[in-house]
């Protein structure tokens, strides 16, 4: 199940959606939440539509991979969707028992549910098409103006580019020591909640005492490969803006102004 | 003096026992002198010291007494400790544990990122390092993904692209399958023979051990044995006594002379013993 | 017969590009109190053959038996199985948890729903076949240890469900050579009193030719070679072609007698090449 989850995972390629300056990026998927929070009609989504197939297109990524990145979320949409449904008053189309289906609840559901299957797959079209390295360089950039008031952006870089780092190995890890336990008799799948919850301690805690045990030896290895903070240090891969990108951003920023302006029309 | 690489001065490091409220000596007054260009061996069993006495080497531990200077400078400079550290570099036990990037190269680039070397000159010594140990391949690829041999030689390019002239390997192939750490041993020769780097190599293996040009046996943080892998070896009760290994071929030549075969000669390998018989 | 396995295939990853046959047709009969030796390097499928043992791995293919019991039947209760089966994990000192020593031992016959006095006969037993002194150990944390103590405890943990098949992973990977033979000899000894059948999964020629009775060698999923030692190393270029080698003293026994001596050659310990090599030395000095 843990496989399943598309955000965080990178498809590799050298489409023009790839090589975008992940600066770009970024900036563009906020522009895209933020209107997507913001429409509040149908028509606009059009766009928004035309928008992400476009972006799609042009990335490569087979449109399984996208599907397969919601199917995790259909819970979470599924019950938004419903709550909608249920939840709005207005004009009764059908009862079901204590419950009733308005025409305004079916309509408002169906947008809430729409803005957060694009809400996903917007933000999984970033991460699939965008390294976890230039997505944490990214956004070490974007957040370096707010060094100033304390925000510390170097260090949460690093902070992620380690975490994801070793997500792979903590998986493996978690695989390899639940398997120990099932060696011993441990049982992982049966029982209530109470029950299960108190049977992953045998694999919480060896997995926690691991992590401890190397995090403290990777900070050893980074002080002997002069480690010392942000301050006075260079990049393999610099960030470098082009024509291209500049242009990409700027049609898009007018692209989503006009998305934003059709609230007051 | 200026062939010295590393210096160590009747060096001693105490720490506290977390479990009981005592002091524990891991090293006891050592004196060390390793030069420039040596390839030498720390043989010990666990727990004899030679990880302390390697982290001493390049300032990530500093003795509680005595002296250690690298290329000159004492580890307990803490304005040159950078210095100490980018002349000494260091690859540990375990690959997992030692890899920051999710992509090759921008490991093998931490480094000299952190000495703040510009893009161009970063550029060409990460492409060199990997090239050196047989890595550029595997430039673009996860390190997760390798082998723990492919993911130890992703650790010394990693070093190495911080231009070092000393490399201290603690125990780097003991978490390694057969052909990882042939692969890891050979990578290391290579950097001593043909990049010309001084060596020192921490282990409990004593195959490894008889590829060194020195060797210093170490066992409850004194130094017991130091010379030629021949000289260390031939003394197989002494060996065996510090919890150690010896070839079984140097063992065999031992037990025939002691019953009377005369062998006059120090045996490390097959071909050794198939000349003398 | 406690272990037998008839056309069993795994394969990894079906149907997707990452498709990887890690098991192919593997056909196998283990008999009560065999002392076996799993070599193989990396990949070769050793691990999943030990984890469909015990029924971490599900049958997909074939059949398999522990001790009469079909685990690739669907209703076969995987508890039972292992409880027979014990598997050691390479490296198992990263799965301890419990606060104390005892508790961590026990957590495997408690599992299996024994009673308290059972649980701590168990754990003393365990304690002693390890080498750990139950009195002065047995309320200290496992994480005080040091690595190969530690070590200790993660299979006394096993050996305390008292499995009639106890599968070693690498048991000794990492331990330096005293750690080493200390645990070869205590797994030896706890196979000596009999009852058990050992399966010890290890890339370490040396270590299994002092102690197995049979070897087992594996190459891209296959059983490539079974027999006794001394036979499998008669077929050194073979081992070499896949990547594995003989002991040194074996090596150079053959090596030996290549070179014209007639000597017996079936050597594999320094001890017997010793004897080998006076009584041939001696008989040339005679003569």
């Amino acid at each position: 199940m843990l496989k399943d989850i598309t955000i965080g995972q990178y498809f590799p390629g050298e489409t023009i959606i790839h090589r975008l300056d992940p600066r770009i990026k970024i900036s563009i998927i906020v522009m895209f939440i933020t209107s997507l929070f913001f429409v509040n009609r149908f028509f606009p989504y059009i766009f928004i539509v035309a928008f992400i197939l476009i972006a799609i297109s042009l990335s490569k990524v087979p449109i399984k991979f996208i599907i397969k990145g919601l199917r995790p979320l259909m819970f979470i949409i599924l019950i938004t969707f419903l709550i909608n449904v249920f939840m709005t008053k207005g004009e009764v189309i059908f009862t079901l028992g204590p419950l009733s289906v308005t025409k305004e609840g079916l309509s408002q559901a169906t947008f809430m549910a729409l803005r957060l299957v694009f809400l996903v797959t917007g933000t999984s079209l970033l991460t699939l098409t965008t390294s976890p390295i230039s997505l944490t360089d990214g956004i070490e950039e974007l957040l370096k103006p707010f060094k100033r008031i304390g925000l510390p952006s170097h260090e949460l870089a690093m902070m992620m580019t380690i975490a994801l780092r070793f997500i792979p190995t903590l998986l493996e890890e978690t695989d390899k020591i639940m398997k120990a336990q099932m060696a011993r008799g441990a049982d992982f799948e049966s029982g209530n909640i109470i029950k299960r919850a108190k049977n992953l301690v045998p694999l919480l805690v060896p997995l926690f005492v691991n992590a401890f045990r190397r995090a403290d030896e990777l900070a050893i290895a980074m002080e002997a490969r002069c480690y010392r903070g942000g301050e006075g240090r260079t990049r393999l891969n610099e960030l470098k803006l082009d024509k291209k990108d500049i242009g990409i951003f700027a049609s898009m920023a007018l692209f989503f102004l006009f998305i934003l302006s059709t609230r007051f029309i | 003096m200026n062939d010295i690489m590393i210096e160590m001065k009747d060096v001693v490091f105490e720490y506290k026992s977390y479990i009981e409220d005592e002091i524990l000596v891991a090293v006891n007054k050592v004196n060390l002198t390793v030069k420039k260009g040596e390839f030498l061996v720390i043989l010990g069993h666990n727990g004899s010291g030679k990880s302390t006495l390697a982290k001493m080497m390049n300032g990530l531990l500093i003795p509680t007494d005595g002296d250690v200077n690298v290329m000159g400078i004492n580890t307990k400079d803490e304005e040159k400790i950078w210095d100490i550290r980018q002349k000494a570099g260091m690859v540990f036990q375990n690959p997992d544990n030692q890899i920051v990037a999710t992509i090759v190269e921008e490991d093998v680039a931490f480094g000299p990122e952190n000495q703040g070397i510009p893009q161009d000159e970063i550029r060409k010594r990460v492409d060199d390092a990997l090239e050196i140990v047989e890595m550029s391949a595997y430039k673009k690829h996860a390190p997760h993904l390798l082998s723990g041999g492919q993911k130890q030689r992703v650790a010394i390019a990693g070093i190495l692209a911080m231009n070092p002239d000393c490399i201290i390997f603690d125990e780097p192939t003991s978490m390694l399958d057969p052909s990882g750490r042939t692969e890891v041993l050979q990578t290391i020769k290579k950097l001593n023979q043909e990049q010309g780097k001084t060596i020192i190599l921490i282990t409990h293996y004593m195959d490894e051990a008889v590829q060194g040009e020195r060797v210093v046996v170490m066992s409850k943080g004194e130094i017991k044995l130091e010379g030629s892998p021949k000289g260390v070896f031939k003394k197989v009760d002494k060996i065996k006594e510090l919890g150690l290994d010896v070839p079984q071929v140097t063992e065999l030549a031992y037990e025939l002379q002691k019953s009377g075969i005369n062998i006059n000669e120090d045996i490390l390998t097959i071909e050794e013993l198939l000349n003398v018989l | 017969m406690i272990i037998k396995i008839d056309n069993l295939n795994y394969v990894y990853n079906a149907n997707t590009p990452f498709e990887k046959k890690a098991l192919d047709n593997i056909n196998l009969e283990v008999e009560k109190g065999e002392f076996i030796g799993l070599i193989g390097h990396t990949g070769s499928g050793k691990s999943t053959l030990v984890q469909h043992l015990n029924g971490l791995i599900r049958v997909q293919s074939g059949s398999l038996y522990i001790d009469g019991f079909d685990i690739s039947k669907k209703e076969t209760k995987l508890k039972k199985i292992r409880q027979k089966v014990g598997l050691v994990f390479q490296y198992p000192e990263y799965q301890l948890f419990e606060e104390t020593i005892y508790k961590d031992i026990a957590f495997g016959p408690r599992n299996l729903g024994l009673n308290e006095d059972e649980i701590k006969a168990r754990v003393i037993e365990a304690m002693d076949i390890v080498g750990l002194d139950y009195e002065t150990l047995k309320e200290r944390s496992p994480f005080e240890l040091s690595g190969g103590q530690k070590r200790r405890v993660a299979i006394a943990g096993v050996v305390a469900m008292k499995p009639k098949v106890l599968v070693l992973d690498e048991p000794t990977a990492g331990l330096d050579p005293n750690g080493r033979d200390e645990i070869l000899a205590e797994v030896f000894d706890l196979f000596k009193k009999g009852g058990i059948t050992v399966v010890l999964v290890s890339h370490n020629m040396e270590d299994i030719a002092k102690i197995v009775s049979r070897i087992l060698v594996m190459d891209k999923g296959k059983i490539v070679m079974d027999g006794l030692p001394r036979d499998i190393f008669k077929r050194r270029q073979e081992l070499e072609d896949i990547g594995l080698g003989i002991p040194q003293i074996t090596k150079f026994m053959q090596e030996y007698k290549a070179r014209g001596h007639d000597i017996n050659s079936d050597i594999l310990t320094v001890e017997e090449a010793k004897e080998e090599l006076i009584r041939y030395l001696r008989g040339n000095e005679n003569a």
